[in-house]
């Protein structure tokens, strides 16, 4: 393990924000350096007096730290409380749990909404372009920060997937165990293409003003909510869209104009208007670009397998689901013949559901089920009480 | 209670064998071989609820088929593979039988026996698909659509030249007794066959043969 002790400013325990010293800046696989990186973290349960039973836990796209507490703003309860929790497939009486909000996000992470300390003046577009390997990274620093040589687990959905991928790439040293769930090895011309349309959405919105929008205290918000309201179509299958909308109208009758007639509108508006309160439009930028930058067989010559040719003693859980046509269920595959080919012990499971990509997110008992088994026989692997 | 086959595969297993079951279903076997032999447990199981079931108790298993899946698995990464009562179910038995004794030294493969005699008998005397004990379905609703007897097997093994180191006669009414299985007589007497067996050359796997099978 690197030491980088010796790098910490300060950090608070149970939750709050890692900050690098000035002398010791964080590298970028662009080539850049970013100085003062802080990376906002919370914690829950209770390290045990060996360290060894750490998990943590990497969020999505449009995620943060607060996975099992309520969010400040919003007011809502953790994004996974379904499974992390006491007596949840992830135990807090048995765990401690990390999650913190990625590199170029907006939850208290460096990110371009965060001023560079170069300038004194927002990032904006002169924030580097960052991937899911600097994002690792920058966990990576944190776990050390928080005196933890080896995770007893790393376990992400969706993005998160393609952390805990990264996670087996880099520290596989570092880590007992993964789990990837509804995730891939690289993003897809399909999924490039989806995050194209966000993007664009948020530049042609007159008030991005060239992403410098918060100097100039005004907000992209329409393009923000376009992009969101694009993107949760694809977190969706199409019979969940049906089941929950199906044809229903908002009023009797059609308005014959514009206005939310359908009830599938109005939900859609509702997610783009509420997604402006809590996200930041540059950081929605940043973070799709890492994530369609993501090809993690890339710097192997294409050969998947050779990522995870040092991850021999990790133990692997991967997940899909059978509706989720934004990382269909061939990625998942894709991961796992890859993994058996480097001799990882693997274990995959597609989950039978018609809720879509959101299924991580939603009540799925056999997610939680198979989850709750993995854990629990790797946690009595690694001596775990 | 436990099946009379899976008292005998784990007699055949070596203690702290590396294992993979095909077709592992909710994983009893492998928790049994697992529990007496320690060995390292890997599953193939082609139902969600098997796996889930698996997963549950703490076994490695992937979701997958014995037809299209094996070839996932890197040569020599096994010393046992088991084929149980799955071998007349797959859609290309020869093919899954040669997979397995690519990613494992010796594979365990039992399956019901067409040529006992009372599955000769009830095709004699009714002129219909066989019922029996060890068949017990109608052929309209049997997943078998490779049932074989235990001749063919035998000629299988010598086309495909593998060696039948044991050979064990199973049946739900008497102990399980070790037999010749090339001896006629055998055909008839044996109501489930279970098999060890191995390769007869030693294949060494091409050092690069995984990686390209896999991208």
């Amino acid at each position: 393990m690197t030491d980088v002790r010796h790098a910490i400013h300060t950090i608070e325990t149970g939750g709050g924000v890692l900050r690098l010293a000035p002398e010791a800046p964080l590298k970028l696989e662009s080539g850049g350096r970013l100085i003062g990186v802080e990376i906002a973290y919370k914690t829950y349960g209770r390290l045990n007096a060996d360290r060894s039973n750490a998990i943590l836990i990497c969020h999505a796209l449009t995620g943060d730290q607060h996975v099992a507490s309520p969010h400040p703003q919003s007011g809502k309860p953790g994004w996974w409380t379904q499974v992390v929790g006491p007596d949840r497939p992830i135990d807090l009486n048995r765990y401690f749990v990390i999650c913190a909000n990625v590199l170029g996000g907006c939850m208290g992470s460096t990110g371009p909404s965060s001023h560079d300390p170069v300038s004194g003046r927002v990032y904006g577009l002169n924030f580097p372009v960052i991937t899911i390997g600097d994002m690792v990274r920058a966990q990576a620093e944190l776990v050390s920060a928080l005196g933890i040589d080896t995770l007893f687990a790393v376990v992400g959905g969706s993005m998160g997937g393609m952390q805990v991928l990264q996670w087996a790439n880099d520290y596989p040293e570092r880590m007992f165990s993964g789990v990837c769930i509804a995730s891939a090895a690289r993003h897809s011309a399909q999924n490039i293409a989806f995050h194209e349309v966000g993007r664009q959405a948020i530049m042609a919105d007159p008030e991005w003003r060239g992403g410098d929008y918060l100097r100039l205290a005004v907000r992209p918000e329409k393009g923000l909510a376009v992009a969101r309201m694009a993107a949760h179509i694809t977190y969706l299958s199409e019979p969940a869209l049906q089941r929950k909308f199906g044809r229903e109208l908002q009023r009797d009758g059609l308005s014959w104009g514009f206005d939310a007639d359908f009830q599938v509108e109005s939900y859609l508006r509702h997610q783009g208007s509420s997604f402006v309160d809590r996200f930041d439009a540059n950081a929605y930028l940043y973070i799709t670009r890492a994530m369609d930058y993501f090809d993690l067989a890339l710097s192997h010559g294409g050969v998947l397998a050779q990522a995870f040719a040092a991850a021999r003693d990790v133990r692997f859980c991967v997940l899909s689901f059978t509706s989720d046509w934004l990382y269909p269920t061939t990625e998942s595959r894709h991961v796992v013949r890859a993994l058996n080919a480097a001799g990882v012990r693997t274990s995959f499971l597609e989950i039978e559901s018609d809720k879509g990509h959101d299924a991580f997110l939603l009540d799925e008992p056999v997610l939680h089920g198979a989850l709750q088994g993995f854990l629990d026989s790797a946690g009595e692997a690694r001596g775990l009480g | 209670m436990m099946r009379e086959d899976f008292r005998e595969i784990a007699r055949m297993v070596r203690p702290g064998a590396r294992v993979l079951d095909v077709g592992c279903g909710e994983g009893e076997l492998l928790d049994l071989l697992r529990r007496e032999k320690d060995v390292d447990a890997r599953g193939l199981e082609i139902s969600a609820d098997g796996v889930g079931a698996c997963l549950a108790r703490g076994l490695s298993v992937m979701q997958g088929d014995a037809d299209s899946d094996l070839g996932e698995f890197p040569g020599e990464a096994f010393d046992y593979a088991i084929l149980s009562q799955t071998l007349q179910a797959v859609r290309q038995p020869r093919k899954v039988l040669s997979d397995l004794m690519r990613l494992a030294e010796r594979a365990i493969v039992s399956f019901p026996n067409f040529g006992h005699w009372r599955v000769r008998a009830s095709l004699l005397a009714h002129g219909r698909m066989p019922l029996t004990r060890a068949l017990p379905q109608p052929w309209w609703a049997t997943i078998n659509i490779h049932l074989c007897t235990l001749r063919d097997f035998t000629e299988l093994c010598a086309d495909l030249d593998l060696r039948i180191e044991a050979a064990v006669a199973l049946s739900d009414r008497a102990t399980p007794r070790e037999i010749d299985p090339t001896h006629l007589l055998e055909n008839l007497r044996t109501e489930t066959a279970l098999l060890l067996l191995s390769r007869t050359h030693h294949v060494a796997p091409t050092a690069d043969a995984p990686t390209r099978l896999f991208d």
